[in-house]
């Protein structure tokens, strides 16, 4: 045989990274016309369905037989919408000083249904976070800051301040002896189970000068969960009140002979200007009387944001499909044999094609959730409708959070494609991990356990991460996934879906490696 | 890198099916090897192994020197062609061919250059899922191309062509081992390599049964035979077989004699007066050394044979 010289390409040698591999994923997704169609029509339905939910939503409030706009609720100190509402006997307080009392018992009154239609059925009774005891607050303005060490129904003794802050003292309830003791900024509250030997609680901050001190007393409502025959359950929330007789009373720091101010805060005044459910005071010689309605805690009134990202099922399904056949169209056709050659390092490969589906969904999902929420919001207050207050960062976590909810399903979904090889087997899997669960869980269909675990365990999990509404020990109200309300915290719940995901990816890289294809 | 590609002793199993039995042959540069033998052979087989698609149980393959694996720019080393149905319907060829320039660093204006080689400039966009076998196996040769690779694996790469289409690829083929590329064409039917490779590679049931150049394949399938036309064939029958000859017909006409040289068979028939009108040596086509080898090796034979 005659000698041969081999051939030498003249073609200069590209580069051969995972830079590389990431755009040539890039180039298969943009060029295939039904993936990008798929991904536009995530984007369309989170807004259409987030615009027509928010243009179908109306509400509106009666004052008596008056229709009016719904008030919003007073928001505290710290932007959050919140209950402000109770009976406060108080003076002014212009400097340093402080307040001691006794607070001898709660009794108090709970409506429950009637058994005989149209007569009142009231019983004696205190809920658990009915508190009264006394008060330091800037003015009576509802959501004014303040500071109050209190006994309560039955979570012993708190300190709480500026609605969201919460201390618990030592369990049981009265006789206690309470005491608030203010210097500069600093607000000290402590109790004491005979007056003498006192046991500090905790201790608040709140600016210099003016403000009011005194005694308080609030009931929330009676909240019942009934189950219902199909498994979910009703929440209702009945009339209650509490009354505290208080004495011993000393103030410091007042002036001398300084006289009790009285006022029923954020008490509702019926048409003909009469008070709804009036708190009182009544007072014989030392003792005082208080008895209160209402509640001094962060509220759950206004719809949170994440309302109107409704749209985000339906997106996510059609997530779902476009990032399993982004990968197992490959399989179908024998492509990935093409992906393989030039891209021998399968695990590089295949965390390409994630890398790449995922930013483009982050990216589709993050301009759906950035024109849906404040466009929504808008349409929503337009139409009367009361919007619980949203803090910048809180917007822009539910925003980003429900894009990278998406492009995280992405991943999972693409490696439930290339492990299973079949689009139809490996989009049935993504909707029974992801989808099923979360409508199980927040349909109303479970019992509560059983939804918080399922929204534990699952991928559902991740939704977590557009709850805006942050929720607190102190508030009452039914904290169950049928009502919004997710067992973990946003990111945990999030870390969950990602570490399925992760362990999803794990699974197809390593079979993807052992393979043949 | 040297443009060879050496198999090794590969063996695997696909079950109870033993695929790869102790493959091994090299292939060279500077030529097109056919790499042939009946379907279920192991051909793809070999090829996807070399590629580092399927792993072989035993036994090793490496383009030049080294396991495909291990390749960096994949497609600057060895260009394949393996199913030219592999293509995402939607995408546009162009784009098809983009994706892959881009996996390996390269640019658009590359893929104009292998579009305009393969002759698809005019389809190029167009969604590859209206194009003709034909054009899909032009589309899978352009990517092989891609790279500008010294080495290149083409299975069956004539299925599906036209005559035309069939004529354009030899001569593509042996243009591209003229410059010096190692050029690995598998093929069931030996007829299509005919004038295209120099070097064959025969593998029956998992294993080579030939590897030997095109020209010595030939004489050795020709070898001591004669053909012979007469007019008297009992007469000629019985003359040869006396002389030690072994005579078989295969006409009415016509004999194929082995062991005797034909200026011998002249003269013995000239001796005993037999008439005859054609003495001639017997040519094998290269089809039929092709099925004198794989007789054996054929896994599903016709039941008349």
């Amino acid at each position: 045989m005659t000698a041969v010289t081999p051939y030498r390409s003249g073609l200069r040698a590209g580069r051969d990274g995972f830079a590389q591999l990431l755009r040539a994923e890039w180039t298969k997704l943009r060029t295939v016309r039904g993936w990008m169609a798929g991904l536009t029509l995530t984007t369309l339905l989170i807004v259409l369905l987030g615009v027509l939910f928010a243009t179908g939503s109306r509400s509106s409030c009666m004052n008596g037989p008056i229709e009016v706009p719904c008030p919003a609720p007073p928001t505290g100190p710290g932007g959050e919408a919140v209950e402000d509402r109770f009976y406060f006997v108080h003076q002014q307080l212009d400097d340093d000083g402080s307040i001691t009392v006794r607070v001898n018992n709660l009794t108090g009154q709970l409506r429950k249904p009637d058994v005989t239609p149209g007569v009142r059925n009231v019983v004696p009774g205190v809920t658990p976070w009915a508190k009264a005891g006394v008060m330091i607050k800037q003015s009576v303005r509802q959501g004014a800051a303040y500071a109050a060490v209190m006994v309560t129904g039955s979570h012993g003794v708190r300190m709480q301040h500026d609605f969201t802050e919460d201390v618990a003292g030592r369990p049981g309830g009265a006789p206690r002896w309470l005491r608030l003791t203010r210097t500069g900024e600093t607000i000290v509250g402590e109790e004491s189970a005979d007056g003498s030997r006192w046991t500090r609680v905790g201790t608040a901050r709140m600016a210099t000068g003016r403000v009011r001190v005194g005694l308080f007393a609030a009931s929330p409502g009676d909240l019942t969960v009934t189950s219902n025959v199909i498994g979910g359950a009703a929440t209702a929330s009945r009339f209650a009140e509490v009354t505290a007789d208080m004495d011993q009373v000393s103030v410091r720091g007042v002036a001398p002979g300084g006289s009790w101010t009285r006022d029923d805060i954020g008490v509702t005044l019926e048409a003909d200007g009469t008070p709804h459910h009036p708190g009182g005071l009544v007072r014989s010689g030392d003792t005082f009387r208080i008895t209160g309605v209402g509640d001094i805690a962060p509220a759950l009134e206004g719809m949170p944001a994440e309302r109107v990202l409704t749209g985000v099922l339906a997106g996510l399904v059609v997530v779902i499909v476009v990032a399993v056949s982004f990968v197992t169209a490959e399989y179908r056709r024998g492509l990935i044999r093409t992906t393989l050659l030039a891209a021998p390092r399968r695990g590089r490969a295949l965390v390409a094609k994630a890398v790449v589906i995922s930013v483009a969904v982050f990216v589709f999902g993050l301009v759906a959730a950035a024109v849906t929420v404040p466009v929504g919001r808008a349409l929503l207050a337009g139409n009367g409708n009361v919007l619980a207050p949203l803090a910048p960062l809180t917007g822009l976590r539910v925003i980003a959070g429900t894009a990278a909810l998406l492009a995280v399903v992405a991943v999972f979904a693409l490696a439930l494609g290339s492990l299973f090889r079949r689009s139809a087997v490996a989009v049935i899997a993504a909707i029974v991990a992801i989808v099923v669960p979360y409508l199980l869980a927040t349909a109303s269909l479970l019992p509560d356990e059983v939804a918080r675990w399922l929204l534990r365990l699952t991928p559902a999990a991740g939704f977590a991460i557009q709850q805006s509404t942050v929720t607190y020990e102190q508030m009452t109200a039914r904290f169950a996934p049928a009502e919004g309300f997710f067992p973990l915290p946003p990111w945990a719940g999030f870390a969950v879906l990602c570490a399925y995901a992760a362990l999803a990816l794990a699974l197809a890289a390593h079979r993807l490696r052992r393979r043949d294809v | 890198m040297e443009a060879t590609i050496e198999v090794n002793g590969l063996r695997k199993r696909f079950g109870q099916t033993r695929a790869l039995d102790g493959m091994t042959f090299t292939v060279l540069p500077g030529q097109v090897t056919g790499f042939v033998g009946p379907n279920g052979a192991g051909k793809s087989t070999t090829m996807r192994v070399v590629l580092g698609l399927d792993a072989a149980d035993e036994g090793h393959a490496l383009v030049g020197g080294r396991p495909y694996a291990s390749l960096r720019s994949p497609l600057s080393h060895v260009g394949a062609l393996l199913d030219a149905a592999a293509l995402q319907p939607g995408r546009t060829a162009r784009n098809h061919l983009l994706w892959l320039a881009h996996s390996q660093g390269l640019g658009a204006g590359r893929v104009d250059e292998v579009i305009e080689q393969v002759g698809l400039t005019p389809a190029a966009r167009r969604r590859a899922g209206g194009y003709s076998l034909g054009m899909r196996q032009r589309l899978g040769i352009a990517a092989a191309l891609l790279g500008d690779p010294p080495v290149l694996m083409l299975d069956e790469p004539f299925n599906g062509l036209d005559p035309e289409g069939i004529v354009w690829i030899r001569g593509f083929l042996r243009s591209l081992a003229a410059e010096g590329r190692a050029v690995l064409v598998s093929s069931h039917l030996m007829s299509e390599l005919q004038d295209t490779a120099g070097h064959l590679v025969v593998v029956g049931r998992g294993r080579v049964v030939a590897d030997t150049s095109v020209a010595d394949l030939i004489a050795t399938a020709s070898r001591d035979r004669v053909t012979l036309r007469t007019q008297a064939r009992p007469e000629a029958m019985s003359v040869l077989a006396a002389a030690g000859g072994t005579v078989t017909v295969t006409d009415r006409d016509t004999l194929v004699v082995s062991g005797l040289a034909s200026e011998h068979i002249v003269r013995l028939l000239a001796s005993r007066a037999v008439p005859f009108s054609e003495v001639a040596a017997h040519r094998a086509s290269l089809e039929e050394a092709y099925l004198d080898l794989t007789r054996d090796a054929v896994e599903f034979k016709g039941a008349a044979r």
